[in-house]
This record gives structure tokens, C-alpha cells and sequence, in this order.
């Protein structure tokens, strides 16, 4: 556990935790690699864990009928997947493959949310650790919505 | 690595240049290799612009993408949207077309020689950043001797819009690069990154205070690529833009791509972000 702990401390979305939450996180936590291709999670299923990814790379995808799988975001090593565990109905809304060997911690929802139910300072914590997650992420799928790259004017440089 | 030089020809007077070799790099999007006739040097400075004349058909403004190295021929890469541009891509080598410039301002490729280089390119907008690319990979060697790094980001629509893949590979095996991808949507088979290009960035390659960075885009990229570089503590005076707006005369004269205060042909399109980001924030112009 204590090793566990010190790994999970070296990861970038953990490394400012408080000893004492991170005491609390890395009790939920387990140490995981997946090969290349496997799912991570599926559409519909229950987002019972979170990941911070060590190494590889996870497509998040939808597959589109007569189209196939559409993968619409990566997730990289140093970063973190997965926020459905968060809020009900706790199911993931989309898959995860990976595209890479992955290297992983993963987060036993029920856990956590157990621990953040009963210390709302760590619930709080996390929660400022998940947000800016996902407001970077939301900000960013919205200027993707843009399809900035089409050929649109304002498309690109005028001058190219 | 050279400042920006002026159009040599009287800058009003197209001067036929014969097209060496065209290429379709994707599906809108095309390179054309141009070489004057009497082989008589050409220089220019990278960023810079030139307006190309499909005969019978139009003047476009278009940037430089070969080599500032070369100079005996010029190469553009054109994305197909109008009318003019399709035409240049019917042209058939051997036919001749209409050039004058070079145009406008470069990147500051003088202050870049001692500096950490950020590159970050959507779309086309690789096209106007490949000779910055290629003048800093001609002096990778020195400059990774020197403990300076070269980091290049792009954003393209899909893996089939990427502009110049297999330069981008070998720009990655450079000592001091580092050449970073990914596209906003993708199918399975892709092994690669997809998401916003500022997804990528991380952090600064090094110390910010030497650190220069230089970008290429859809306007909306370049403000949202800006805004990164400064919470990753780049100052904004070291963030470079190429601005886009409709040019007609190339030399200040018409009004065309006025832009509050600027002509971008003539003060830009290269043009330091904190001249810029005051008038990015403005509807109305």
C-alpha cells in the first residue's frame, strides 16, 4: 500500500493531494495494465472506477451504425479518464480502448464515494482536482464543434 | 536566418513563373512548384506571402511554403476553395502563372536562433510555418548543441487532411525536435492523438524567457493556442500570430484587409500577439 501510495503520488493529477486524502485515495486503488486493443469500458455499463493513465494511450469512441467505431477523443499517459463515476446514474456514456500497452491505476468508485460522502474536505478536494478536467475539456470539444479545419471561411489563413 | 525582404518586380506587375510540378497532398488541398523563368534568385523570408494570377481567373494571396534556402524555386501549398485557387490546381506543368513578391512580414526567425521554439499549426496553416520548420531543422544540429529544442504541434480535421506526413516523421528523428499530432475526429485505425490541438501542450520545451512561439491557424485556434501559451508562462510579446484577412493589393494600398489600425499585407500577416489580441476581441472589424 505504501509503494502504491508513492507511485500514485508521482502521477501529475495526484501530486498536490494532501497526505491525508491521498492516504484515503490509494486505499480504493489498484495497480493495472491492459494490452493493446482490450476495452477499458463500455457505453452503458457501470462507471464504477476512474483512471490515471501511466503509460499508453485510450481512445474514447461511439460506434456509429454502418460506420463503425468513431473516436472522437485520446486519452495520453499523465492524465486522467473517466468522471461518469462522479454523478448518477454512474454508467459510462461512451468506450474506452486502448490503443496502446496501458499502464494504470484505477479508483474503485464505491469506494471513493463512500469516503467522500463521510469527509466532504476530501469530496471537495477531489472535486477540484476532477473540475478543471472537465471544464478544460468541455472548453476544448466546443471549439472542436467549430470544425474550424472544414472549409468554411474563417476556415484558415486567407492567405494559404 | 533572414529578415523580411520586399517584392523585388514592380510590385503591381505579375511576373510569369512556370509551373515545375504540382501535387495533391490531400483531397482540397495541393502544392505547386514554381521556378522563373531565366532562373534568376529568389528570396524570401519565412511567413512571408505572395500573390499568385491564375490567368483569366484571379489573384490570390498566397504564402510561401518551400525553403528559404532555395532559391531558385518557389513552392506554394494551396488549399482548393474558390474559384481561384481550383484553377491553379487544374494547371498543368509547363503553363506558366502570374507571381508577384514576395509580400508582408516574416516570422522573427533572427530572435528564434537562440531560442526554444514553440510551432503550433491547424490545418493549412502548417503551409505558412513549413520554411520557419525547415530553417530551424537546417540548424537542428547547432541549436540542440546549444541545449535549444524545437517543439512543432498540429491540429488537422482527420489523419487524411495531415499536410506533409512524411516530413513531419523525419522532423521528429531531429536532435532538439519534437513533432507532436492530432486531429479531431478519427477512425479506429488511427493510433494516434485526437482532440484540440492545445490538448498537446503541456508545458514550455524550456526556460520562457527564451522561448518563442509561433502559430498558424483558424483565427479562433491561434486565440485559443495563445491563451495556453500564456498559462504555461510564456510572455505574450513572445507569441507570434499570422493574421488572415481578404488581400487584394499586397502593398497596402487598397484597404481590403484593413484591420483596425493594420494592413494586414503590409503590417502583418505576421504580427506579434499582444498587437493583435485587442482587435481579435473586437466583432466589428
Amino acid at each position: 500500500m505504501e509503494d502504491l501510495g508513492r507511485l500514485i503520488k508521482t502521477h501529475p493529477f495526484f501530486a498536490d493531494l494532501a497526505p491525508d486524502h491521498l492516504q484515503l485515495v490509494v486505499g480504493c486503488a489498484t495497480n493495472r495494465r491492459l494490452g493493446a486493443g482490450q476495452m477499458l469500458f463500455q457505453e452503458g455499463a457501470s462507471a464504477d472506477h476512474f483512471f490515471l493513465l501511466r503509460e499508453g494511450r485510450v481512445a474514447l469512441e461511439l460506434n456509429v451504425p454502418q460506420r463503425g467505431p468513431f473516436v472522437f477523443e485520446t486519452i495520453d499517459d499523465d492524465e486522467v479518464l473517466g468522471w461518469s463515476w462522479l454523478m448518477p446514474p454512474y454508467r459510462w456514456h461512451f468506450d474506452a480502448r486502448a490503443i496502446t500497452p496501458l499502464r494504470y491505476f484505477a479508483f474503485d468508485a464505491k469506494c471513493l464515494r463512500g469516503k467522500m460522502e463521510a469527509d466532504h474536505e476530501l469530496g471537495y478536494a477531489l472535486m477540484q482536482h476532477f473540475l478543471p478536467v472537465i471544464v478544460d475539456r468541455l472548453q476544448a470539444t466546443r471549439v472542436r464543434m467549430l470544425d474550424l479545419f472544414g472549409a468554411t471561411p474563417g476556415a484558415g489563413p486567407g492567405h494559404v | 536566418m533572414s529578415e523580411a525582404p520586399g517584392a523585388c518586380a514592380p510590385p503591381l506587375l505579375p511576373e510569369a513563373w512556370t509551373l515545375r510540378s504540382r501535387r495533391d497532398d490531400t483531397a482540397d488541398t495541393f502544392t505547386l512548384v514554381l521556378e522563373r523563368d531565366g532562373g534568376t534568385a529568389f528570396r524570401f523570408a519565412p511567413g512571408q506571402f505572395n500573390m499568385l494570377y491564375a490567368p483569366g481567373v484571379g489573384e490570390m494571396a498566397i504564402s510561401i511554403s518551400g525553403d528559404p534556402a532555395d532559391g531558385t524555386t518557389l513552392t506554394h501549398t494551396i488549399r482548393a476553395v474558390g474559384a481561384g485557387t481550383r484553377a491553379l490546381r487544374q494547371r498543368v506543368p509547363g503553363t506558366q502563372i502570374g507571381l508577384r513578391g514576395p509580400f508582408g512580414t516574416g516570422w522573427p526567425m533572427a530572435r528564434a536562433v537562440e531560442r526554444h521554439v514553440v510551432l503550433v499549426a491547424g490545418g493549412i496553416g502548417l503551409a505558412p510555418l513549413r520554411p520557419a520548420v525547415l530553417a530551424l531543422a537546417a540548424a537542428a544540429e547547432a541549436r540542440a548543441a546549444a541545449g535549444l529544442t524545437t517543439a512543432l504541434y498540429c491540429g488537422a480535421r482527420t489523419p487524411a487532411d495531415l499536410l506533409y506526413a512524411d516530413e513531419l516523421a523525419a522532423w521528429a528523428r531531429l536532435p532538439g525536435f519534437s513533432v507532436r499530432v492530432t486531429v479531431d475526429q478519427a477512425g479506429a485505425d488511427w493510433q494516434g492523438s485526437v482532440g484540440l490541438v492545445t490538448g498537446l501542450m503541456k508545458a514550455l520545451p524550456g526556460d520562457p524567457a527564451r522561448t518563442l512561439a509561433m502559430t498558424c491557424g483558424p483565427e479562433v485556434m491561434m486565440r485559443v493556442v495563445a491563451t495556453r501559451l500564456v498559462t504555461l508562462g510564456l510572455d505574450e510579446s513572445s507569441i507570434h500570430l499570422s493574421a488572415e484577412r481578404n488581400m487584394k493589393c499586397a502593398v497596402g494600398s487598397c484597404g481590403h484587409c484593413q484591420y483596425g489600425p493594420l494592413f494586414v499585407c503590409r503590417d502583418g500577416p505576421v504580427l506579434p500577439y499582444p498587437r493583435l489580441a485587442p482587435l481579435l476581441r473586437v466583432r466589428e472589424i
